[in-house]
């Protein structure tokens, strides 16, 4: 049982304790401490100080160090300034933002209250994707009892600052999660990146400094502050701290939300707390990451988990997904889904994202369709790099390492699939054929009357074939054969 | 409501409010993991199941809707306190399950399989 | 300024700060090549979005390849801008522009002036080896602008013209990935759109996405025609740019070869719109000096400033935009208009055909004019008075099409007598010409007194919006001046919040005027060549004999002969107009 005590719940402590629409739960869990503490005997400076110490790094990808994003946009002197919750949660299969804004919106609303302090910001603003209604309505309930309390407004807690939150809604974009575009698309514009510099914390929403966090990086900060940067420092790696949240899915028995301490290995997450792979399958990768991430095999289960090593393995933190796959998962195909997914997600905006990502899946199609060939790998990775080197933001910088990765970590899976025609894992239905095992077959027929193409013949009580030329695969006969007579080959 | 203009002020609340949570520990607490998803799999209707069932049997309780306790597996989950006893986590509680946790657990005061054991830390 | 101190390709360069990487390398002679990046000094064309990627240069301590045009160069920076890595970056998305472009340069409007494809060339490029689906769109032909979405490479720069530079708003991006494209919204018809045809978008776009409109077999068809008639007739900003298109410097005028190119190709009478600009010069100025006259006296009705109304452009700017103040810009007609007008009634009548029987081809430099000359308002019995706009670079293509070595053609003269100009006209093909012209002729008509110096210098120049008040003995007229309607709008704005203290202002819809027009030569983002073009019309206009549009003797015969008195009733009839509210016509279908 202690073994499975291998998470520590810091951005999602109260989620699943606390009703989400009654404040005084949350005050009665230190609710609001945070920001008066920081109030009543910090100054910005000395709470940017505790940030930094805590080295607290950006949750939402990037990991840049939090309490320098604060005071770069501290430094700037203007009349406005804004902070923005970045909630515009979009990895496939990542739902934390999501999480946390429905379980403790507050934890949310006081951190970015904290932030606007330390930045100099009167405004906030909640970028949120309108996919999100029941996080987007109780973060409005949130939102008007802590003005209600006085959490927001004029004179908090009794002093000169003043600041409230505001909602805005996106569409569900991925690219408009990257900040410049978040920032477009706020202002009304349309959802693409611009070039960096000027970052945000110059020139950000209608031209003023902002800071955008996410919505897990904000939910740290009030445990920071009661806690003290030294007690959040001593959980973690050398530069990664704190916790990180996962969206752990895909082929483990126990999909799920866990929030571990960096420097975890990836081994403990998947079968300590996932419980191990589902059916008792083999392991074989894990994409961390989402679209953006890359695949880690068996090699790196006993890497402790951080942005660096991450970054090392070839893969990243991201957002926090992790999708655990097995022996029946085709890395091509794998890599062919998440650049389905890019494709669609690109903005248009730059020539080898636009183009690029499309040509880069119509060759991993191409492949997974047994029509590749050597050129084309060869093809694969010299796009796949130019387009990482070239591209204007995160992603299109990273939406090749889920192919550069699998070839990388899954050489010879490529090139089953390009010399031999093979796809180990049976997933490419353009390289697998049904066949009927003669032994095996006693001529019942069944298969022959499923077959919706007429692609199986044979005499009764006569061993049967599929015509390979006429099969659709679509598995109907091997479902049917009550003699385990028909396999995938 | 009060406006709160001063940490000691928050305190005082705070205080108020826990000794209130602490009295509701004396009887029995559900509560109904109430997210996007958790809902997606009937989270409500076992809300409302406790709800109704508890009321009918006169059972002293409170039941509670929370956000994502991060049992995305085995939706919808419950955390269930009794007085004088550690909260317990109970997944796949539909409603036929509700009433045999009412009927077992709560009522008959009985030990029933298929506890989630919790596996995490809180800071608090 | 601070000094910053980089080295570029081992060269070491020190540039301000604030510096592109581009900016930098370009001052010590390395040209680190673009494709979406353009910018035009002095106006408020500024397109750097950083989405092609070709300036890309690797930067020591960066990751990634860094835009040149977008990096600001740093203190200590070490750029190398041709290695390995860049040179295959660049080729690698190339050759993926290219695999979603069509490839029918042997037969676009664009080859050879293509940037695209003058890129691809310099990029040595001999093979695509990224293959796979093209994006296909929606088309356009409207009557002045031809969309060919296909062609796109979303450089972004015409809706930098369109929303920035012109604030019309038409053109933006659609769609997302793949499938994105600019266009108007929901991909509807230029005409259907509250596009002005200004024809900006065409001067920017380096492909053949955005082409006019070509209309030279029409011409050639009338020409061939033995019952045709055809005059045509050249406006001022053609004759100072079209020798661009034959390898001459900007800024030559050809106005003399030009008149033997045309009559060679075939037209029966060679005319010049200039004649028409006096004859506006006429009407317009008329118009003003009886708006101020009952100013003065004291009538509070009086629509003040008047407003120019020969662009075309600017027309449609205001009856999409500015509904509510129709009744403000003068009713005269273009020059264009003008001389169709005049052509079909009284030239017809001096030649003894039927209108019908006569084609009437401007030359301009301007894709508005094939939407003004296209106006249901501008016809008779439905045979419109300017039957056929084509612009320099078709004008350019029908020489080159009809075997003419232009270098060698010999100067030759208008015909008369609706070739007969004076300096005024001329100066209608740049920004503050029209209004200078009118100051020439209104000064002499209001205060009955010889002009003794005709050049008004505080009119001249290249700010986007200028201003002078011009002493009519006496009194002071306050005139306003803009060019690129980003800059007229400012003016009506103020105009509308009653804060304009104009008498009369001048409106060019294209940056420059009509020598910045949408049919022009190609200036590549040179904007030295417009100002260029500039000067070689103010030189024109000093080497004309007269310089006054009411001194022109063709003109007095006009009226003498024919209309009558300047905004008289045959004027009325002939040479104004009125303009409709379109906010309403705009159709999403």
């Amino acid at each position: 049982m202690a073994k499975l005590k291998k998470q520590i719940r810091i951005a999602l402590r109260n989620c699943g304790f606390i009703n989400p629409e009654n404040i005084d739960e949350y005050i009665a869990r230190d609710g609001y401490m945070a920001l008066g503490k920081v109030l009543e005997t910090m100054s910005p400076e000395e709470t940017i100080e505790e940030i930094k110490k805590s080295g607290l790094r950006g949750r939402g990808g990037g990991g840049f160090p939090t309490g320098l994003k604060w005071e770069l946009t501290r430094k700037v002197d203007a009349e406005q300034k804004y902070v923005v919750c970045n909630a515009d949660e979009g990895d496939p299969g990542a739902f934390m933002d999501r999480s946390i804004l429905e379980g403790d919106p507050h934890s949310v609303i006081e951190a970015m209250a904290i932030n606007a302090f330390c930045t100099g910001a009167s405004k906030g603003l909640v970028y949120i994707r309108a996919e999100y209604p029941l996080a987007i309505e109780r973060l409005k309930i949130a939102l008007k009892q802590a003005r209600e309390y006085g959490f927001l407004g004029n004179n908090i807690f009794g002093s000169n600052f003043s600041f409230d939150i505001e909602i805005r809604y996106g569409a569900g974009a991925f690219v408009c999660g990257e900040e410049t575009a978040l920032i477009h698309s706020m202002e009304g514009l349309r959802g693409e990146p611009g070039v960096k510099p000027p970052f945000p914390s110059e020139k950000g929403y209608q031209g003023m400094p902002t800071n955008v966090n996410n919505v897990e990086t904000y939910a740290n900060i009030p445990v920071i502050i009661l806690e003290g940067a030294d007690w959040f420092n001593k959980i973690g790696t050398e530069k990664s701290k704190g916790t990180k949240v996962f969206a752990l899915a895909g082929k483990v028995n126990n999909v799920g939300l866990v929030e571990v301490p960096m420097g975890i290995t990836l081994r403990e997450v998947i079968f300590d707390i996932g419980g191990g792979i589902k059916d008792g399958k083999k392991f074989k990768a894990v994409q961390t990451g989402g679209p953006s991430g890359g695949c880690l095999t068996e090699a790196h289960l006993d890497t402790p988990i951080d942005y660096d090593n991450l970054i090392n393995a070839g893969s990243m933190m991201g957002s926090g997904g992790m999708i655990v796959m097995d022996e029946d998962d085709c890395m091509v195909s794998m890599a062919k889904f998440y650049l389905d997914f890019t494709v669609e997600e690109s903005c248009g905006k730059c020539a080898p994202c636009r183009i690029g990502n499309k040509r880069l899946y119509e060759l991993l199609d191409k492949i997974t369709e047994g029509k590749g060939t050597d050129e084309d790998l060869f093809k694969l990775r010299n796009l796949a790099t130019v387009i990482k080197d070239t591209s204007l933001c995160g992603l299109g910088q990273t939406s090749p390492n889920p192919v550069l990765s699998t070839m990388d970590n899954f050489p010879e899976e490529y090139e089953a699939h390009v010399k031999d025609s093979k796809c180990f894992a049976g997933q490419c239905k353009a390289l697998m054929q049904y066949i009927i095992e003669e032994d095996a077959c006693t001529g019942c027929t069944l298969c022959v009357r499923v077959c919706p193409v007429d692609a199986i013949s044979g005499e009764r009580k006569m061993a049967h074939f599929i015509n390979q030329d006429t099969c659709i695969k679509c598995g109907a006969c091997m479902e049917k054969c009550k003699f385990g007579a028909i396999y995938i080959g | 409501m009060m406006k709160i203009d001063s940490v000691k002020d928050l305190k005082n609340l705070r205080d108020k409010l826990k000794s209130a949570e602490n009295l509701k520990k004396a009887t029995v607490m559900v509560k109904v993991s109430m997210s996007t998803c958790g809902i997606a799999s009937g989270a409500r209707e076992t809300m409302d199941y406790f709800i109704n069932e508890l009321d009918n049997k006169a059972i002293d309780a409170s039941v509670i809707k929370t956000g994502c306790m991060g049992y995305c597996y085995a939706e919808p989950t419950i955390e269930l306190s009794k007085p004088g006893k550690e909260p317990v986590i109970f997944g796949y509680v539909d409603t036929k399950r509700a009433q045999e946790i009412i009927d077992k657990y709560i009522v008959a005061d009985e030990e029933l399989v298929g506890i989630i054991p919790l596996n995490f830390e809180t800071v608090n | 300024m601070d000094k910053i101190k980089l080295t570029i390709d081992d060269t070491q360069v020190v540039v301000e700060k604030g510096t592109t990487v581009l900016d930098a390398a370009k001052s010590v002679g390395i040209d680190i090549p673009t494709l979406c990046y353009l910018k035009l000094e002095d106006t408020a064309f500024e397109n750097t979005p950083g989405g092609c990627r070709m300036c890309v240069v690797e930067v020591d301590g960066r990751r990634n390849l860094a835009p040149s045009c977008k990096t600001p160069c740093d203190d200590g920076m070490l750029v190398k801008t041709h290695t390995p890595r860049v040179v295959n970056a660049r080729r690698t998305v190339m050759e993926l522009i290219l695999s979603d472009h069509p490839f029918e340069c042997l037969v676009c409007t664009k080859s050879g002036k293509c940037d695209l494809q003058t890129l691809a060339q310099d990029l040595g490029i001999r093979e695509i080896h990224y293959e796979g689906e093209k994006s296909t769109y929606k088309g356009d032909e409207s009557p002045g602008i031809v969309r060919e979405p296909e062609k796109c490479i979303m450089c972004r720069r015409c809706e930098t013209a369109c929303n920035d530079v012109q604030t019309v708003g038409t053109l933006s991006a659609l769609y997302r990935g793949f499938g994105s494209i600019v266009a108007p919204a929901f991909e509807m018809d230029l005409d259907h759109s509250n596009c002005t045809f200004c024809g900006q978008c065409v001067s920017v776009c380096p492909t053949g996405a955005l082409i006019e409109r070509d209309n030279t077999w029409k011409v050639i068809e009338a020409i061939m025609n033995p019952k045709k008639t055809v005059v045509v007739q050249t406006a001022p900003a053609v004759r100072a740019a079209l020798g661009e298109e034959f390898g001459y410097d900007a800024g030559t005028l050809v106005t003399g070869k030009m008149v033997t190119a045309l009559r060679k190709i075939g037209f029966d009478y060679v005319f010049d719109t200039d004649f028409a600009a006096d004859l506006t010069i006429m009407e317009e100025g008329t118009e003003l000096l009886g708006r101020l006259n009952k100013y003065l006296k004291g009538d509070k009705e009086v629509k003040l400033p008047m407003l120019t109304s020969c662009c075309p452009g600017w027309v449609n700017f205001f009856e999409y935009h500015f509904p509510d103040m129709l009744d403000i810009p003068s009713t005269a007609k273009s020059p264009q208009q003008m001389f169709g007008a005049i052509a079909k009634s009284y030239f017809a009548e001096q030649l003894n055909i039927k209108r019908e029987d006569m084609v009437v081809v401007s030359v301009m430099p301007c894709l508005a004019k094939k939407y003004e000359a296209a106006r249901p308002e501008f016809a008779v019995n439905g045979d419109p008075d300017v039957n056929v706009s084509i612009t320099t670079r078709e004008l350019a293509q029908m020489i080159k099409s009809a075997n003419l070595n232009f270098d060698a053609l010999k100067d030759d003269d208008f015909d008369r007598p609706l070739g007969e100009s004076t300096g005024a006209g001329v100066i209608f093909g740049t920004t503050g010409g029209v209004i200078e012209a009118a100051v020439r002729s209104a000064y002499e008509l209001h205060t009955g007194k010889n002009l003794e110096k005709v050049d008004f210098h505080e009119l001249r120049g290249f700010d986007g919006i200028r201003s002078a008040t011009i002493d009519f003995d006496g009194l002071p007229i306050n005139i306003g001046i803009a060019h690129g309607l980003g800059n007229a709008r400012k003016l009506l704005e103020e105009i509308q919040e009653g804060k304009s203290q104009f008498h009369a202002i001048e409106i060019m819809a294209c940056p420059g005027g009509c020598i910045g027009g949408g049919g022009q030569p190609y200036h590549h983002g040179d904007i030295g060549i417009l100002k260029k073009r500039q000067k070689a019309i103010y030189q024109e206009d000093a080497g004309k004999p007269i310089r006054k549009s009411h001194e022109n003797p063709y003109i007095q015969k006009l009226y003498k002969e024919y209309l009558g008195e300047p905004c008289g009733e045959k004027s009325h009839e002939l040479l104004h107009t009125n303009y409709f509210d379109k906010k309403k016509k705009i159709v999403i279908e």
